[in-house]
């Protein structure tokens, strides 16, 4: 069906256009909402993005940790803190100019290393042949990787219960 | 459906220099770990991408995506946290107006 193909092409072509002019639009826009709610967007984009790459498991932890939690979490923390009302005040700093010319000329040096790198990529039929599965994924979070991966447990509940010492109120400490 | 690794590589890489900007330029200190988070996920497509491309064993690039997406939450949890009680004692979430531990 190389109709489809051709259309799942497309897509992820279109999808990583609008990531880019939403991650644009979260790193410059003056309202911090709209700028939540842009980063909102490249993540559920980048959610696509996996899906092309055949990592469904990804895909899902984005949209469910990404856009479920760390989102709410961070409009939760503007609701709280700014007040959307002055968008007098400037929201970048001075130096912004600077920044961005040296981020472009950055871009373009990594696009020219990019594609001037032979990458050692599979043949079409090796990579279709090796397709990860979640149990794949599991198995490798529990076998190779178990070490790392209760260490993370552990920086997880420390930064969690961390983050709740440091943002409760000083009531009697 | 096969895409060049190249392509995946160009928008990972804007993805991070569009964020990293944003950490740069941002004086809110909200918006700052948005830019960051923003770069974690540029970081992300790119290791979903190699492992898919280029790896022999690859599960190892969507493990270690899954253990990037565990620590940016740790971390957004813990930066936000931060925010917060700045905000309760200093009244401002302005990365340049934040000067507590500067002589």
């Amino acid at each position: 069906m190389p109709e489809i193909h051709f259309l799942a092409q497309v897509g992820v072509y279109v999808t990583m256009f609008v990531c880019v002019v939403f991650a644009v639009l979260a790193v410059t826009a003056a309202n911090l909402f709209r700028a939540a709610l842009a980063l909102t967007g490249v993540l559920l984009g980048i959610a696509g993005i996996y899906i092309a790459l055949h990592a469904e498991f990804l895909a899902m932890v984005q949209v469910l940790i990404y856009v479920g939690a760390v989102m709410t979490l961070v409009i939760f923390a503007i609701m709280l803190t700014e007040r959307l009302g002055d968008v007098s005040v400037p929201q970048t700093n001075s130096s912004a100019w600077l920044a961005w010319a040296g981020m472009i000329g950055l871009y373009l040096l990594l696009v020219r290393v990019m594609i001037s790198t032979p990458w050692p990529v599979k043949t079409p039929a090796l990579i279709k042949a090796s397709a990860v599965s979640t149990a794949g994924l599991g198995e490798a979070l529990l076998g190779p990787y178990v070490f790392p991966f209760e260490i993370l447990s552990v920086v997880l509940i420390a930064a969690l219960v961390g983050a709740i010492v440091v943002a409760r109120k000083d009531d009697n400490a | 459906m096969i895409i060049p690794l190249q392509h995946f590589l160009i928008f990972s890489s804007a993805l991070f220099v569009i964020g990293l900007a944003g950490a740069l330029t941002r004086r809110n200190v909200v918006g700052i770990l948005m830019s960051i988070e923003l770069m974690l996920n540029a970081v992300n497509v790119n290791l979903v991408a190699f492992s898919r491309t280029t790896s022999l064993q690859p599960e190892t690039g969507q493990v270690f995506a899954v253990f990037i997406i565990a620590l940016a939450a740790a971390a957004v949890a813990v930066g936000l946290a931060i925010v917060i009680a700045l905000y309760r004692v200093k009244k401002t979430v302005f990365a340049d107006q934040i000067n507590l531990l500067k002589w």
